[in-house]
């Protein structure tokens, strides 16, 4: 039984977030992709709110399971899950260490901040640049729009010749 | 119509369109013409499905009959169904479906973009989810008018044929009934003619781009925001809802 006195605090919680993996992209943390948004005791039950990166992501449920399973190895045994839809999850919540071990794995990170212009103004989009993971080359191409989850989408390198995921920027 | 009832039927109507629309390019998976499209469709599908699960809950909730989402999708018959006919379509060729989805993209875009401005909180931050999966959808849907209209010639005469046929269906996103009038009178989401204007001018500089000829303005189909549907409808929820009819209250 955790009082006020022994309960871990929540920067010590978020620290032990920091081990839970994406299940979907497992060489990112749910701290690394932004999907935590808050942390708090109410009282003597814990409440971890979380966001879905995608309304129809398969891997919230899962997500909120595993959240779960780690904080009760951990003692907790009163916790709460909240699901938090505003404000919406972007990429731009993704730390640079998410960043960093994206392309580690071989997925390319968002290449912009969100929030460009509207597909009104078409005209002035611009094509993205993506480098390629493996051998940074900036000469790649896009295959589709979306990849194997909704969250990415797929790229080929045209010197190495490797196909790619990017994570899409949204 | 009281103001609780006309919120439950609009968002049926929110919920019913990307529910239909999230399902017919369900039916495509494993059938696309290229792996690439065939997970992309499918994404979308998902993102209409997610989409689809908020609006439906949200729909139950304000209801207060103690139906969810899964209740609302699996267990009412064609006739309490109140998306619009343009999503119950046949998929047709790949061409007659990315012209229906670029139909509806740009009016779903327009009006998710208008109900993240709702006096409603709990609408608001559906609306704002969604536009992000939408105007992602939207630039997809846009590209391929393009591509295909302004690619070979059997691909130009099918996307032509395409956003011709379809065209009758379009008229009914913008046609207001009471349901709208109350959510305009109560600043909950936007009077639907005022979406047309936009929705013109941005389906009219894509189809020119793309080659195409702008359909002329004709007879228009509706009746799909009442639940009276296209006779497309009762086949699609035989297979959407046959688990459920079959085996009622089979879980996984």
């Amino acid at each position: 039984m955790i009082d006020s006195l022994t309960r871990p605090d929540p920067d010590q919680i978020r620290d032990w977030l920091g081990d839970v993996p994406d299940p979907e992209v497992p060489a990112v943390s749910v701290m690394d992709l932004g999907i935590v948004r808050d942390v708090q005791w109410q009282d003597s039950e814990l409440v971890v709110a979380i966001t879905p990166t995608y309304s129809g992501c398969p891997a919230t449920s899962v997500i909120a399971f595993e959240i779960e399973a780690a904080l009760r190895a951990r003692g907790i045994d009163r916790l709460r899950i909240e699901r938090r839809l505003s404000p919406p999850w972007t990429t731009d919540w993704i730390t640079q260490e998410g960043r960093r071990r994206l392309e580690a794995y071989g997925i390319a990170p968002p290449a912009e901040s969100a929030g460009g212009p509207s597909p009104f103004d078409r005209f002035l989009r611009k094509p993205l640049t993506i480098a390629c993971p493996r051998c940074r080359s900036e000469n790649t191409d896009r295959v589709s729009e979306f990849g194997s989850t909704p969250c990415k989408a797929q790229y080929r390198c045209r010197d190495c010749l490797e196909p790619f995921d990017y994570f899409k920027c949204i | 119509m009281n103001a609780q009832d006309a919120l439950v039927e609009y968002l049926l109507r929110l919920g019913d369109n990307a529910l239909i629309l999230g399902h017919r390019l369900s039916e495509w998976c494993g059938h696309s013409p290229a792996l690439e499209e065939d997970l992309a469709l499918s994404n979308v599908a998902l993102d209409l499905i997610g989409q689809t699960q908020l609006w439906l809950n949200l729909a139950g909730e304000v209801e207060g009959r103690g139906r969810d989402a899964d209740k609302l999708a699996y267990l009412r018959d064609a006739r309490d169904f109140r998306n619009v006919l343009l999503v119950e379509q046949p998929n047709g060729d790949f061409a007659a479906t990315m012209a229906r989805q670029f139909y509806f993209d740009a009016w779903h875009y327009l009006l998710l973009h208008g109900l993240t401005g709702s006096t409603d909180p709990r609408i608001a931050e559906i609306a704002a989810k969604g536009l992000k999966e939408v105007t992602y959808h939207l630039e997809r849907s846009q590209e391929w008018v393009l591509r295909l209209g302004d690619g070979t010639e059997e691909s130009h005469r099918r996307m032509q044929s395409a956003v011709d046929d379809l065209w009758m269906y379009t008229g009914e996103l913008f046609e207001g009934d009471e349901v709208d009038q109350v959510m305009v009178r109560d600043g909950i989401g936007p009077d639907p003619a005022t979406l047309h204007e936009p929705w013109l001018g941005l389906v009219r500089a894509t189809i020119e781009e793309a080659t195409l000829t702008l359909p002329q303005p004709g007879w228009a189909q509706k009746g799909g925001k009442r639940g009276i549907h296209s006779e497309h409808l009762g086949y699609i929820l035989a297979d959407l809802q046959f688990l459920q009819r079959a085996y009622p209250n089979a879980t996984w």
